[in-house]
């Protein structure tokens, strides 16, 4: 099984020379920290930044300098601020290339839900639903089950919708899974996780080939 | 060169009236126009629709309005660090219009380019799109959206001139940058107004033209949400 720090190593393979990218808040933030260091990427943040670089050091924090978590940030060599209009509008015309956010429920069909639970948890959408209805490429990252033990990988999203069909890959702790117009392809599993395993936590249809290697992280 | 300065904050939001609608630029509390939340909340003015990203936290930017009982209406896109207005919210004392980031930005932008309404991809399928007109471009399905009115923008700069022109700094420019020019009257308040001619052009963010009023804030708080820090290796 992978824990979060293995998620997002394992989605930092996806990411590649070149590659513009927005990191969602929680596990997907842990991503820019594995990505190889031999190719070129840009971290965009949809309150105006690319070209993000790590937290600052103590005492170096500007209140003028954050990323979309309200987090204290700095910038990398080669980095631009922008005003909001045009983050979005740099998302919606897809010059960002990949997307990576988390979810509370993902259906087989791609849809995505991630931003409400009725009567419960009413934060606000951020700017998830223009995200997920216009990058080409967005991956999931997530644990496989909620706290309850309960799927979130499912036939139909239960809560209030973020988008349709638009999520491509869901990267779990216990597999990686690519999502088809069969359903759930299952693509690899984690270290010590079993096919049944996955099975057993997948509520939605899974497809599951002769061959299932097992993820590789480094 | 047309003076846009104002003496003070109060004549800066001179002919505000109960349930008019705002807009109050920041991401979060970066480059919330400080000076004149403080000045509003004096001011004791109520019925208010408020538009900005967020609503603030308990304490400090917006939600010192909302402390105050003074709006009625709140449209953001994240309103999650609040628990003031997550009480009013439940209870009904407040409507919310939750609004895609996105699309929050792009109503303001429009309002500020003299467009009327555009088309998003953004909510398509979700509770977002309920009542709104839908058109399909390019095999894929967008929502109608239209540009924001309001009566007054209040954003914040860092750096201004008598003519009104901005620079903002960092991420501080965010919404800011999107709502000078969006509403009947925009208020700049920037934390550092300097002569006409004492900017360089080249490096104007917004032209003067789009800003009404302007004055020099004082005493910037400037408070962070989230400090996050390294450790020295």
């Amino acid at each position: 099984m992978l824990d979060k720090n293995g998620i997002a190593k394992r989605i930092a393979q996806e990411v590649q020379d070149g590659y513009y990218v927005n990191l969602g808040i929680g596990i997907p933030t842990l991503v820019a920290n594995f990505v190889r260091e031999d190719i070129s990427v840009e971290f965009q943040s949809e309150n105006g930044v690319l070209g993000m670089g790590p937290f600052p050091f103590e005492g170096a924090e500007d209140a003028d300098l954050i990323n979309a978590g309200k987090q204290t940030i700095t910038t990398l060599p080669g980095a631009a601020f922008f005003d909001s209009a045009m983050s979005f509008g740099m998302i919606r015309a897809k010059q960002v290339h990949l997307t990576i956010l988390g979810a509370m429920e993902v259906a087989q069909n791609g849809d995505i839900a991630n931003w409400k639970i009725p009567g419960v948890m009413v934060k606000g959408m951020g700017g998830a639903m223009d995200l997920v209805a216009s990058a080409d490429n967005i991956i999931v990252a997530m644990m496989h089950t909620n706290k309850k033990g309960d799927s979130k990988l499912l036939k139909r999203c239960s809560l209030p919708l973020t988008g349709v069909g638009c999520v491509k890959k869901i990267v779990t702790n216990l597999a990686v899974i690519e999502v088809t117009p069969e359903g759930f392809k299952l693509l690899e599993r984690a270290p010590g996780v079993s096919v049944a395993d996955i099975q057993a936590a997948t509520e939605g249809q899974l497809i599951i080939p002769a061959v299932v290697p097992e993820i590789v992280v480094w | 060169m047309i003076n846009k300065v104002v003496p003070s904050v109060q004549a800066a939001i001179e002919g505000v009236q109960d349930g008019q609608t705002f807009m109050l630029g920041g991401f979060g509390l970066c480059g919330i126009p400080e000076n004149t939340i403080t000045a509003l909340v004096a001011s004791g003015v109520k019925n208010l629709t408020c538009i900005s990203n967020n609503a603030g936290v308990a304490d400090f930017g917006i939600g010192l309005m909302l402390l105050e009982h003074q709006v009625k209406t709140m449209v953001a896109s994240y309103v999650g660090e609040n628990d003031v207005f997550e009480q009013q919210m439940l209870s009904g004392v407040l409507e919310v219009i939750l609004t895609p980031q996105g699309t929050l930005a792009e109503k303001c932008r429009a309002a500020q380019a003299g467009i009327p309404a555009f088309y998003t991809p953004a909510g398509y399928g979700t509770e977002v799109a309920e009542g709104k007109e839908t058109r399909e471009f390019n095999g894929k399905m967008h929502l109608l959206e239209t540009a924001y009115k309001a009566d007054f923008a209040f954003v914040k700069a860092w750096k201004g001139d008598t003519a009104g022109n901005l620079i903002f700094k960092g991420t501080a420019r965010n919404f800011n940058a999107c709502m000078a020019g969006a509403a009947t009257i925009t208020v700049a308040e920037v934390e550092e107004l300097v002569p006409a001619g004492h900017l360089d052009p080249n490096q104007i963010h917004i032209p003067g033209i789009m800003v009404q009023r302007i004055f020099q804030g004082t005493n910037y708080e400037k408070r962070i949400e989230q400090r996050t820090t390294r450790t020295k290796v």
